[in-house]
């Protein structure tokens, strides 16, 4: 039986202590009021227009990622433990970046086989000795956690390129105090609003060095028809700063500069919503139109800075996953505070064995793969799909990597049948700059589909908003 | 600001207005259509003209039925001017550059948007069609009211302000064209020969019927409403009205950059123009080659602005 946030585990059905006053308020809702404040919230996001693109859809319609208005809860001690295993992971990722990008000592000492870095494609062979601002190439990182038992959770993976999900961890709280303003009056919870500000700061603190004024600072999107661009305008809105598409920037040779209504401006920062390989089609893929020619050699010039920076996605592939734990002690000298999830890597003779015996437990992922397509989830799958995966294993094993199938807890959703639970993971988000800045909280996804595990908003999940108390 | 921004900013403005006088003119010509009539057809085929839409329309179509025309000018995604394509540009360049317009603005080129492509999937009666042509105009009147309230006043509110007057200037200098041989004095001569529904009708389009009144208290004179619609500075929606808003929006601009442009010149000239003349002298020159060079300048200002601000480098 999964671990219930607000419930715990067992048939007790005590309440937990952070949800007490959470369960005094569901209690006084009657199911009408319930289904009222779920529309109203609905009908708050729909007319911001917080719409997202569906991927495979005919014509691309705009649809809302569903909001569950019961907020998860974490205490302050809870998410204490939880914001020291972060930041070390935080600091040892952006480490091993460093170390691989030059010397690469953790190479040399075998702790880390070389070929999954150097073959990997994420990893830029353009970047070997490039010096990135205060020596940082991921400063905006999420770290996907899920939660096993009380003081149990697992890094589930780690998002390095461009996570994410922030614009609805913003929204999510506005609409709940909107909605639900007695909720706020008897809980103290952590205010995020605070973190576009704390963007912004973080992507000046890391702009060229040697700047008379004010660093310039734009946000470089794919366009509208990119699923997250209700993010990168929300995000430009919020720091104050432009929305830029590739054709609105032009490389000088003094820089990379602004197309204004006032001539050409110069750009310091470029907070990139953009894959590696699209940003420059002189440096990368020669047939990207949403890149900027000219924009990696300014780069590399130390002339503009790229956040978060090209060849960042080499931490967050899940091959070097599996071995994170061991990152964590070269670069710390400590065990790693945040487990990982026990994984078979089917590149390796014995897992691969293992794996192919017992696929109907466990849930076996595409290293290159995400949003949540191209996995197996074996206790759900029927015997032909398992069959079917098995051959693709068994064609390319080194493509895969398999899981335990993890009891997600779960928290209480509002559903067709009323207050019931469903499974949740954690999103908290890092910004890692002149300082390290975590927000508390993040986004808290939950699959809406009774007993279904997976979270992900391109599969019919949803979002709710994440409280983390204060003392 | 980027030029991209300015460039929707600009168009966002000119969708919504024209949207809002597709509206006005639909009314016109639903009403008149009720009123009986020889040649329904005719009114129709005018009204296509002043929206800039005969060729479209006769490219796919044999008659000038009611309903066709109708259906034409609200929903047809082919025309690029029907209220359909208006509104779905316009929320599209809003949507573009949400990180200029205010919340309010927004919030109101969504809902115009969202209520509106409702409208489109339903068959909407005859009857409803008044209604329907008040909610656009309403819709419209929000999002000028939330522009005005909560715009600062900068390059943000100085391009749309551009854009809206430099469309509504095309607008009624095409009503006004279309029509321009109701206006002509040899009709008064004539003996009022014309049915002043004509000019009823004219009025309406620009949401001057009864305001007129106020203004020129004796008896329909056709060469008065020419006077109301082009020269009277009171007038909201007359062509010396909305230059004199261009000249603001571009004053703005001068300032906030610390820039003249040829824009200025441009609009400036047209201003003082509109300010000097009297309906005598329009008349003397030719009234339709006033309008007709009237809107051949103001298409050369827009696209001096285009150029000037960088609008598509």
């Amino acid at each position: 039986m999964a671990f219930d946030e607000m419930h715990g585990r067992g048939r007790s059905r005590r309440c937990r202590t952070p949800y007490r006053a959470m369960a005094t308020w569901l209690d006084g809702q009657t199911s009408e009021q319930l289904t009222a404040r779920r529309q109203q919230a609905e009908a708050l996001f729909h007319r911001t227009g917080i719409t997202f693109a569906v991927y495979g859809a005919e014509e691309a319609e705009e649809r809302l990622i569903p909001f569950d208005i019961i907020p998860r809860v974490l205490s302050a001690a809870e998410w204490r433990r939880l914001a020291a295993g972060i930041e070390q992971r935080v600091r040892a990722l952006n480490a091993f970046m460093y170390d691989i990008y030059h010397r690469q000592e953790i190479l040399r000492a075998g702790r880390v086989p070389a070929d999954i870095v150097i073959q990997n494609a994420a990893f830029l062979p353009e970047m070997l000795n490039v010096d990135p601002p205060r020596g940082i190439y991921s400063h905006i990182i999420g770290v996907d956690l899920v939660r096993t038992a009380e003081n149990e959770f697992f890094v589930l993976e780690d998002n390095t390129r461009t996570p994410s999900g922030v614009s609805y961890m913003l929204e999510n709280r506005e609409t709940m105090m909107h909605m639900a303003p007695d909720l706020f009056s008897r809980n103290r919870v952590a205010p995020v609003e605070q973190y576009p500000e704390e963007l912004r700061a973080t992507l000046e603190s890391v702009a060229p060095a040697g700047l008379d004024r004010d660093p310039v600072i734009v946000v470089l999107t794919p366009g509208e028809h990119n699923s997250a661009y209700f993010e990168h305008s929300f995000l430009a809105d919020r720091m104050g700063v432009e929305l830029v598409e590739a054709h609105d920037l032009v490389s000088t040779e003094t820089g990379v500069m602004m197309k204004t209504t006032q001539g050409l401006r110069r750009v310091d920062v470029v907070y990139r919503r953009i894959d590696d390989s699209f940003l420059d089609p002189l440096a990368f893929r020669p047939d990207s139109v949403i890149g900027v020619p000219g924009l990696f050699e300014h780069y590399r010039a130390g002339r503009v800075t790229i956040v978060n920076a090209p060849g960042s996605g080499i931490a967050d592939d899940k091959s070097i996953y599996t071995y994170v734990p061991e990152i964590i002690e070269f670069y710390t000298g400590r065990p790693s505070i945040l487990k990982n999830v026990l994984t078979w890597r089917c590149r390796r003779p014995d897992d691969l064995a293992y794996v192919l015996e017992h696929l109907p437990e466990l849930v076996v992922k595409e290293v290159h793969g995400s949003g949540g397509y191209g996995m197996l989830i074996g206790p759900t799958s029927s015997r032909t799909q398992i069959e079917a995966f098995r051959a693709k294993i068994v064609a390319d094993p080194a493509r895969y990597i398999a899981q335990p199938t993890l009891e997600l807890s779960t928290c209480p959703t509002v559903t067709d049948e009323g207050v019931a639970p469903r499974h949740v993971d954690l999103r908290p988000f890092v910004l890692l700059g002149d300082r390290m800045r975590l927000t508390p909280g993040g986004l808290t996804r939950v699959a809406l589909k009774k007993g279904s595990l997976v979270v992900n908003s391109s599969q019919g999940g949803g979002t709710k908003d994440t409280w983390v108390l204060e003392d | 600001m980027l030029g991209r921004t300015a460039n929707d900013l600009f168009w966002m403005a000119r969708y919504m207005e024209r949207a809002e006088n597709m509206a006005r003119l639909l009314e016109v010509g639903h009403r008149l259509s009720l009123l009986p009539h020889e040649d329904g057809g005719q009114e129709w085929r005018s009204t296509l003209q002043s929206a800039g839409c005969e060729a479209g329309y006769i490219a796919s179509h044999d008659t000038f039925e009611t309903r066709a025309v109708v259906d034409y000018l609200l929903f047809d995604k082919s025309n690029p001017s029907s209220v359909y394509c208006c509104l779905s540009t316009a929320r599209r360049n809003g949507r573009a550059q949400r990180t200029a317009i205010t919340r309010e603005m927004w919030e109101s080129l969504n809902g115009a948007w969202i209520e509106f492509s409702r409208s489109a999937t339903e068959n909407v009666s005859s009857d409803a069609l008044p209604a329907l042509f008040d909610r656009i105009r309403d819709r419209s009147a929000l999002f000028r009211g939330a522009l005005l309230n909560t715009i600062l006043r900068n390059d943000t509110f100085y391009f749309t302000q551009l854009g809206t007057f430099v469309e509504r200037a095309d607008n009624t200098a095409r009503i006004l064209d279309v029509k321009y041989y109701v206006l002509l004095p040899q009709n008064e001569l004539v003996g009022g020969g014309l049915d002043s529904a004509q000019w009823a009708a004219m009025l309406r389009s620009v949401s001057a019927h009864r305001s007129f009144r106020w203004v020129y208290r004796d008896a329909f004179k056709p060469w008065h409403i020419a006077d109301f619609l082009i020269l009277n500075p009171q007038m909201p929606r007359s062509l010396h009205s909305c230059y004199a808003e261009i000249m603001q929006a571009l004053s703005g601009l001068s300032r906030s950059y610390g820039l003249e442009t040829s824009c200025q010149a441009l609009a400036g000239t047209m201003l003082s123009r509109l300010k000097m003349l009297d309906m005598p002298g329009i008349f003397q020159a030719g009234l339709h080659e006033f309008l007709r060079d009237f809107i051949s300048d103001n298409s050369r200002l827009a696209y001096e602005i285009a150029a000037a601000y960088h609008f598509n480098d």
